[in-house]
């Protein structure tokens, strides 16, 4: 088993609703950073919630090698870490800690072992000096750093985030980018931020009415204006793909190692 | 509305010198103590007004043990006591009995005075006890005290995630509002109030959404029913010394009086 995510023929309707993904196959190894890109309503987000289990369609689905049923959402949930779009809905203790601490907390950790865990995370995200703080009193990107540190403290062997630059400043969109070269799992990242995509990501996947319309070497996907332009995505003008450099890329651990 | 954030802010933050003694009690035994004091003054009729005195050298105490300055104390009760007040110095024109003294075209009776001064004493311990648990307890360790004393975790966590959201429910309103004042709106009637009711529906789905994503959140991160305790309480020696105190200056005076009556 080498592969972190494998979908055959994924199919999922919301009920009262058009088909949201129709027939998704994807199969992502381990270490492997994805772009997951696609206009609004592609079912990027459907697809991302269908990796641990929070929606369960037709067709067949493994991630981290566990089969997506009802019996095995616990354990899944240790191993896919989702960083939902919005940090006010991931945030929901009174005070970072005890937020970092949640899902480690869940797994049935001992507290040593989770304060190892909420510094480890903290650290990795350059937040440490905020674990007493109140989330509301963080600015946007500091919750959205520690909102990654709230899945990583878990140590799950497969990261999904979920537009994670949006609503962010250059400058907090930079930091955030820093901190997410140097995590070394498995990513999948959602996002309608090309730029990042191109920087981050060696893979590019674009989901288009809840099919894959392209899949490749993201140099070359988003090289190809005519493919954007025909699922409404655009790279900002004048932005010069050859000049990225993907600043850090490293080869992911085995699932489990540490953060 | 950053205003009215700051504001909150600032009432929901501790006072006092944040290392005394007082702050440093398991929040439990704050929690139990400072409850004990509003229970005896709110049980306690006038004439045990020994009582009340008792109930007031406490909260004296324990505000000068953590250090509260006045000013600080001030600042969270005012925004429930004069209204009880004000409500509380209508009953001796209403309720008639004993001597009666006149006021002009208002006439004030000295039973409904008496309820009054009970009331105005009852209320005054009632909020400066709960102003000093919040000046010396952050809300979580306040959450974490009523869950250690088996308040029902349903309750816990709802006032969790009223804390949590109360700020970005506040923003998002503002935001609204500024959306509607910047497109001209200045309701003047009753009539105009339509955009207003449009916008609580609004606030109420988004809320309802969010409260989905949030579980979904939860859920994600391994959520099974429980909320998992991060440091555990630990009851020391000083907290129950703190507790056995308190009980042992207000208990007394009140309970001579349902003997002695």
């Amino acid at each position: 088993m080498t592969c972190v995510v494998e979908a055959r023929g994924l199919r999922y309707r919301y009920p009262g609703h058009h088909e949201a993904l129709c027939g998704v196959d994807l199969r992502i190894e381990h270490g492997e950073r994805v772009a997951l890109l696609g206009p609004n309503g592609a079912g990027k987000t459907t697809l991302m919630m269908h990796l641990n289990g929070l929606v369960i369609g037709e067709g067949e689905l493994e991630v981290t090698g566990l089969r997506v049923a009802k019996d095995t959402l616990r354990d899944l949930r240790m191993r896919v870490g989702v960083v939902f779009q919005d940090p006010d809905d991931q945030l929901f203790m009174p005070t970072v800690r005890e937020d970092v601490a949640f899902g480690p907390l869940n797994m049935g950790l001992d507290r040593a072992e989770v304060a190892e865990r909420i510094e480890r995370a903290l650290a990795k995200v350059r937040m440490t000096h905020v674990v007493d703080r109140a989330p509301y009193q963080l600015s946007m990107g500091e919750r959205r750093r520690v909102a990654i540190a709230t899945v990583l403290a878990m140590d799950p062997p497969l990261l999904v985030l979920d537009e994670p630059s949006a609503n962010l400043d250059p400058r907090a969109r930079r930091e955030l980018l820093e901190v997410l070269e140097t995590i070394d799992r498995t990513m999948l990242v959602t996002t309608h931020d090309l730029p990042l995509a191109a920087e981050l990501c060696e893979r590019t996947v674009i989901l288009a009415a809840g099919r894959i319309v392209a899949d490749g070497p993201c140099d070359e996907v988003l090289a190809d204006t005519e493919l954007l332009m025909a699922h409404d995505l655009e790279l900002p003008a004048g932005f010069a793909l050859r000049a990225i450099e993907r600043r850090s890329r490293p080869r992911a651990a085995p699932a489990g190692a540490p953060a | 509305m950053s205003g009215l954030c700051n504001h909150s802010l600032e009432l929901t933050g501790l006072a006092g010198d944040p290392d005394s003694r007082a702050h440093r009690l398991d929040p439990r035994a704050k929690i139990v103590g400072l409850l004990a004091v509003t229970i005896v003054a709110v049980s306690t009729p006038l004439d045990l007004w020994p009582a009340y005195v008792a109930c007031v050298a406490t909260l004296v105490a324990y505000a000068t043990v953590a250090r509260v300055r006045p000013r600080d104390l001030w600042l969270r009760v005012r925004i429930v006591l004069p209204v009880v007040l004000v409500l509380g110095a209508l009953v001796p024109l209403v309720r008639s009995g004993g001597s009666e003294y006149d006021l002009g075209p208002l006439t004030a009776h000295q039973a409904g005075l008496e309820i009054f001064l009970a009331v105005s004493a009852k209320a005054l311990i009632g909020t400066f006890s709960a102003a000093l648990l919040a000046t010396t307890t952050t809300f979580p360790s306040v959450l974490r005290g009523l869950e250690g004393l088996r308040t029902p975790r349903l309750l816990v966590l709802i006032a969790a995630f009223m804390y949590r959201y109360l700020f970005v429910i506040v923003e998002e309103v503002g935001r609204m509002r500024a959306a509607l004042v910047s497109r001209g709106y200045n309701p003047r009637n009753a009539l105009q109030a339509g955009p207003m009711g449009r916008m609580v529906t609004a606030m109420f789905l988004r809320t309802y959404s969010r409260g989905e994503r949030i579980y979904q959140a939860m859920l994600a991160r391994g959520y099974s029913g429980t909320m998992p305790q991060l440091v555990p309480l630990s009851f020391r020696r000083a907290d129950a010394a703190f507790v056995a105190g308190v009980l042992l200056v207000v208990l007394p005076p009140r309970l001579l009086g349902v003997t002695g009556s």
